[in-house]
């Protein structure tokens, strides 16, 4: 088996044990309800950053060379606790703390280095700016590590990814990849009815970045776009085309489920419905 | 940074904007790992030398501050040190919750200096003026705020700030020239006001260009027979409680003197301090009211608002014999 198809059995693997994970995070939960869908819209791109593309040392969580993660729209943090306890950062029982009392995984990720998580996120339009810095330092101090950060669709309306997406072109940052997680839905509504950023790969391009647009749950493809490492000059934008609530017949592309409760009933159909994509596989 | 005469006396002639150009200048050998962030600000900034001179320390964002916020901190996270400047109200306001974020919640270290705060450039209208800067940032956890009387403490706040343990917003007030309250060196402490006259009747508590006509005021009142005090209240956050609380104790009028809105800076800060102690005397809160009513020229809007030694003197002396 080649190094190739390991690493994409592994991602598909880690993606599944991911999704069991924020079911039971969100049944934990209960009545502090959770952000369902967008969280599952990004898992089989984190499951590829932190099980495969990502140059990180869990047991040396604060190591100089280690990639960095930002995650922009923070409301997705089901999928970023999950990869990283897959990842080795977070417990099993710190996961199952999930927005009780006392627990360090809040509703938004607030960072926690020594957890793994390199910012606070959760006010949208931020994470851009960020990791442009994060990449500036980088390139100013001959550092050869990249900077990955996933943003949404809906946090796309936000101006100030705009100023960024000026910026880190202009400035060369070749280290620096985001990740749109293009899952055409916000808050209230889809982006079609609030407000669309309409062609991202477009817009992308014309500030002078390089554009790759792919299936968001296309782990092959995530995980050959996203391994790529550029020397051009040009930052790297994915379009990554997802669908919220990825994963559950009763979650997908029903925005209901932006931030919703889970029941007992639901968890249970949606544990059946994984075991048999499980088997399948 | 040594002050002596002829260095209060050049600083003072060149405006607190270009002193903080030229201090981050000076200092740039001394730090490694310092970027200084302008945004499209270089020349305003008193930076177009440290530009050319350090291009590997220097960064341009261009007009577009809450990008130039999040560089910072982005930055900074990298553990580099951070000097970022621009106008007062764009570095305060347009990204304010760029700082909540970056700085405050997560306490990514930038020092973050407004330029041309308060009135000065009244002549290009409100937009480029600040009188609500040290009312905001005082709202927001993890931020010190320092309010440098002169150019000599500008220079001295900058070194401060770059050595402090967390984020520090520095507030550059005065045109050029700037008078000087300061001729010789002295001490600078972040959070440590100082007393730069004694008196028994009235303590009148300044900061920023405020503290040169409190002084002059001071003097004024003394003809009259009033003994005021004249602190430079050079930190707003985290603010000399405990020369507020003995400021208190000592005499029988406060008054705050402040080139910013009377409402959330200086004159709150030290309300906000008094407020537990028992038996403190009366405060005037002297500023800028709560208007944008009059632009134009710097001097012509400090009298407008009562800001000119005179008027401080004649204020502070028919509130202390109505006491």
């Amino acid at each position: 088996m080649t190094n190739h198809s390991q690493n994409i059995e592994h991602i598909t693997k880690m993606a599944a044990h991911m999704r069991r994970h924020i079911l039971d995070m969100a049944l934990e939960a209960g009545a502090h309800s959770s952000h369902f869908g967008g969280g599952l819209s990004v898992v089989d791109i984190t499951a590829t950053l932190f099980g495969a593309v990502m140059n990180i040392k869990p047991d040396e969580p604060e190591w100089d060379g280690r990639d960095r993660f930002i995650l922009s729209k923070g409301h997705g943090c089901l999928g970023y606790y999950t990869a990283l306890h897959e990842a080795g950062y977070i417990s099993h029982d710190e996961l199952m703390t999930f927005e009780k009392t006392d627990s360090f995984l809040y509703g938004h990720p607030v960072m926690n280095r020594a957890k793994g998580i390199e910012f606070s996120s959760g006010s949208l339009g931020m994470g851009m700016s960020l990791g442009t810095g994060v990449a500036i330092a980088a390139k100013r101090r001959d550092q050869d590590h990249r900077c990955f950060v996933i943003i949404g669709d809906g946090e796309s309306n936000e101006g100030s990814n705009w100023e960024a997406a000026m910026a880190a072109p202009h400035h060369k940052l070749d280290n620096l990849v985001i990740i749109l997680d293009r899952n055409r839905h916000q808050q209230t509504g889809s982006n079609a009815e609030i407000m669309d950023v309409g062609d991202a790969g477009a817009k992308f391009r014309a500030f002078g970045w390089h554009v790759e647009e792919i299936n968001g749950h296309d782990v092959s493809a995530l995980y050959e776009t996203l391994s790529a490492r550029r020397s051009d000059g040009k930052p790297l934008a994915v379009i990554a085309n997802t669908i919220k609530g990825k994963g559950f017949s009763f979650s997908e592309d029903d925005n209901s489920w932006h931030h919703k409760i889970l029941t007992k009933t639901q968890y249970e159909a949606a544990i059946e419905e994984l075991a048999s994509v499980e088997t399948a596989a | 940074m040594i002050l002596d005469k002829r260095k209060a006396k050049g600083l003072s002639r060149i405006g607190s904007r270009a002193a903080y150009g030229m201090t981050l200048f000076d200092l740039a050998p001394d730090y490694d790992d310092l970027i200084v962030i302008t945004a499209d600000t270089s020349t305003s900034a008193g930076l177009d030398r440290f530009r050319n001179t350090y291009p590997e320390k220097y960064l341009d964002v261009g007009i577009a501050e809450q990008n130039a916020m999040g560089i910072a901190a982005g930055i900074a996270s990298e553990g580099m040190t951070v000097a970022l400047s621009t106008f007062a109200p764009f570095q305060t306001m347009r990204c304010c919750e760029q700082i909540k974020v970056n700085l405050g919640y997560m306490k990514h270290k930038v020092v973050f200096t407004g330029l041309a705060s308060g009135v000065v450039l009244g002549t290009l209208g409100y937009t480029h003026c600040c009188i609500e800067d040290m009312a905001i940032m005082r709202a927001i956890p993890n931020i010190t705020v320092l309010s440098p009387a002169d150019c000599g403490e500008t220079a001295k706040a900058v070194e401060a700030a770059l050595n402090h343990h967390q984020s520090v917003y520095i507030r550059l007030t005065g045109g050029s020239p700037n008078p000087p309250v300061y001729a010789e060196d002295y001490d600078f402490e972040i959070g440590k006001a100082i007393r730069l006259r004694d008196g028994k009747d009235v303590a009148i508590i300044a900061t920023g260009t405020m503290v040169h006509p409190s002084l002059k005021a001071a003097e004024l009142l003394a003809e009259d027979g009033i003994d005021a005090a004249v602190i430079n209240m050079h930190t707003i956050k985290p603010l000399d409680t405990e020369l507020v609380a003995e400021l208190s104790k000592t005499t029988k009028l406060l008054v705050t003197v402040e080139e910013h809105s009377v409402i959330g800076g200086l004159g709150s800060a030290v309300a906000e301090a008094k407020a537990p102690l028992k038996n403190a005397p009366p405060q005037i809160i002297m500023g800028i009211t709560d208007s944008y009513d009059k632009a134009g020229d710097y001097a012509d809007i400090l009298e407008h608002y009562s800001l000119t030694a005179d008027q401080i003197a004649a204020k502070v002396k028919a509130s202390f014999i109505n006491l």
